[in-house]
């Protein structure tokens, strides 16, 4: 299952992120949320029309954009 | 004087506790190093006046965003007395990262950790001492809020300010990149001070927000809020806004005519229809700034602008804005002004400059007033409505050409990566801080300019006095028939381009400037403008007053906002092209066609 992202994920998926394969100001971004490599994530929903998704990292509900999304590797629990 | 910073992740509280140091006295200002206007105020404390900077919410001290430039290059340059940083006590965990990468710099720091009313709630319990003890570092629990724990963090700062201010050694400065040690440290004082459930309880915001962002429901919900929020603005707004015109015509007439009578006719126009109106076009946005930051209010604090961009961003993404700045045009219909205003929450200044391009393309109130009388001078009672449909068309489609045709100007660079926050309300206090702070705002950036702008356009339809007001033989007649080989092929005659000039100070005077100029009023005019013009004409005068600049008050809070004069005239230059193209374009194939 090492091919999943969060992009990939399910509304009510709960993943361990592995691996964040962002350009640098994104890396920050995401490490400053909350965003860290053996971090659990739960995908809450995602909009439709393909928009953004609502995730959760700690304490914290963070929306980002499938595209981004999809740089960031999970692997499901 | 001694300075006092305020740190922290966006989002925490900063504004809130600023608010409640300075008690809304504050004042934007400029400082060394950095191009962005800060919010600082002075307070007495422990007997001495010290100034307060609210900086803007950072992420990472390290980072590439617009916001944490600017707190780099202030810190850089200004190293304050004392920080207070300020982290979300119910999202420590990822929050401390931050402060670890403050403290590096050798500060002098008071840490406070804020909402610890939300963390309560949410089952998380900080032993503020103990964290205080392994970081070395006084550490305190408020909630900037309700003021709970505000007097202790008060004391504590003003026994931090009495130490003498560490100087920031030049190589703690410039090299700030060893996070490594940071992981370890965070992990550590977590483990021994903070208690996190291992789930939130936050039952309220879930539930709500299944609703507010359900994927059939979420939508229509959120127009709903904004028809809500646009019906309650403008239904509570036009009434005040009348009742100040009518207090400022009651002033004139009952007091100012009588006591200028003695002086001469110009000199009484001049301070009448020239400095005195003025100031009535500035008073006149006072009571729709103040609501619709009472409203906005609402919808930011309590989280639901962040909604909003979820559920839009589909579409916005498309055209390079987000979600709020969709608020913001929509908002735009109701008056450019405060929609302006509003975009300061967009913190990608590429992104906002270019939401800021798209407004003044927004059919506002003050325009409509003057479709609806040239659409019931001119069309049937069955085709005015359709007429005015197809303006909000064009208004709409010209704003999203803007956009797409802009997008790559103002390309934004920031990750769109949004904190959704638990739902909140604000408390009364702070909406109506909120709705004074932004018209002091307004009223300081823009009297002078609208002002001004009043004036000289009153001495450009008066003088010379020889000429009738407003007639051809006076320079505004001069212009207007200099310009009428440009107005001319757009089908716009000479008392119509005087009505322009007139539109360019604000839309709700070109009514009465019509009325002026060609001397009489009511039906009347209505009725001699019906016999003068056809439909294209005045269809096409339409479009041009939809598109060129909406007024003065949006000119003057465009500079004010952007604070570059170059955006300014690029989005005067484009809205005066984009009129006068498509008044052409309308114009000539209206014509061509046989109409
Ligand atoms: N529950 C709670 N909410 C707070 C507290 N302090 C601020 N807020 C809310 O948190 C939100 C963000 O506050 P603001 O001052 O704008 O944060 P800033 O972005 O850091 O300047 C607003 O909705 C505030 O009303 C607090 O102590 N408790």
């Amino acid at each position: 299952m090492s091919a999943n992202t969060l992009a990939t994920m399910h509304p009510g998926d709960i993943a361990t992120i592995l691996h964040i394969h962002a350009e640098e100001a994104l890396h920050k971004r995401l490490l400053a949320l909350g965003f860290r490599s053996g971090k659990k994530i739960e995908l809450i929903r995602k909009a439709s029309f393909s928009g953004p998704i609502q995730v959760r990292v700690g304490t914290t509900d963070i929306m980002l954009r499938r595209s981004e999304a999809a740089k960031i590797s999970v692997e499901k629990s | 004087m001694k300075r006092i910073a305020l740190l922290g992740m966006p989002n925490t509280g900063k504004s809130t506790l600023f608010n409640r140091m300075t008690g809304g006295a504050a004042r934007v200002g400029n400082w060394p190093g950095i191009t962005v206007e800060l919010l600082s105020g002075k307070i007495l404390l422990g007997g001495d006046m010290v100034e307060i900077i609210d900086l803007p919410g950072i992420y990472d001290l390290h980072g590439f965003s617009d916001d944490e430039q600017v707190v780099r290059h202030f810190l850089h340059d200004n190293v304050p007395d004392l920080a207070l940083v300020i982290l979300n006590a119910s999202q420590i965990e990822r929050q401390m990262s931050l402060l670890l990468q403050l403290k590096q710099l050798n500060m002098n720091i008071v840490v406070l950790l804020n909402m610890a009313d939300e963390a309560k709630k949410f089952g998380i319990s900080i032993d503020a001492a103990k964290m205080s003890e392994l970081l070395d570092m006084p550490i305190f629990l408020l909630s900037a809020k309700y003021g709970t724990g505000y007097p202790e963090a008060l004391k504590a700062a003003t026994k931090a300010l009495s130490y003498p201010t560490p100087g920031m050694a030049e190589e703690l400065r410039s090299q700030l990149e060893q996070d490594e040690h940071i992981e370890t440290e965070m992990a550590k004082v977590l483990k021994d001070a903070v208690q996190i459930p291992a789930r939130l309880s936050d039952n309220l915001t879930e539930k709500l927000d299944s609703v507010m962002l359900h994927p059939w429901f979420g939508l229509p919900i959120f127009f709903g809020v904004m028809y809500l929020l646009f019906q309650g603005i403008f239904l509570f707004g036009q009434p005040l806004q009348g009742g100040i015109a009518q207090g400022f015509t009651w002033l004139r007439e009952t007091a100012l005519v009588p006591l200028l009578s003695g002086l001469p006719q110009a000199l009484q126009g001049l301070l009448l229809d020239g400095i005195y109106n003025g100031v009535g076009t500035v008073a006149a946005f006072v009571p729709i700034i103040v609501l619709f930051f009472l409203f906005m209010a609402i919808i930011e604090d309590s989280g639901y602008l962040s909604r909003a961009a979820f559920l839009m961003d589909a579409l916005m993404a498309k055209l390079g804005l987000d979600g709020r700045g969709f608020v913001m045009l929509l908002m735009g219909f109701g008056c450019n002004v405060p929609a302006l205003m509003g975009t300061r929450v967009m913190r990608s200044r590429a992104m906002r400059l270019l939401t800021m391009l798209v407004i003044p393309l927004s059919l506002c109130s003050a325009r409509l007033q003057v479709f609806i009388f040239f659409t019931a001078a001119l069309f049937s009672a069955k085709a005015a409505p359709i007429v005015l449909f197809s303006l909000y068309l064009f208004s709409f489609a010209t704003a999203i050409l803007t956009a797409l045709i802009f997008k790559h100007q103002f390309k934004n660079t920031e990750p769109f990566v949004l904190e959704l926050p638990p739902y909140r309300f604000p408390t009364a206090r702070q909406m109506l801080l909120r709705g004074w702070l932004e018209v002091r705002h307004f009223l300081r950036r823009a009297t002078k300019f609208i002002v001004a702008g009043v004036v000289l356009v009153w001495l450009l339809t008066n003088l010379p006095f020889s000429a009738t007001p407003s007639s051809p033989d006076t320079f505004a007649g001069i212009i207007g028939s200099a310009l009428h080989p440009v107005f001319q092929p757009v089908g716009i005659n000479e008392q119509l381009t005087i009505a322009l000039i007139f539109g360019f100070i604000a839309k709700e005077i070109v009514i009465g400037a019509l009325a002026v100029i060609y001397g009489l009023s009511g039906d009347a005019l209505s009725g001699a403008i019906g016999q003068q013009l056809d439909w294209v004409q005045a269809y096409s005068f339409m479009l041009f007053t939809l598109l060129y600049t909406p007024c003065l008050a949006t000119i003057a809070t465009l500079q004010s906002e952007s604070k570059t004069l170059k955006f300014t005239l690029l989005s005067l230059g484009w809205s005066l092209s984009l009129a006068w193209l498509l008044s052409f374009a309308f114009y000539q194939s209206a014509r061509a066609l046989g109409y």
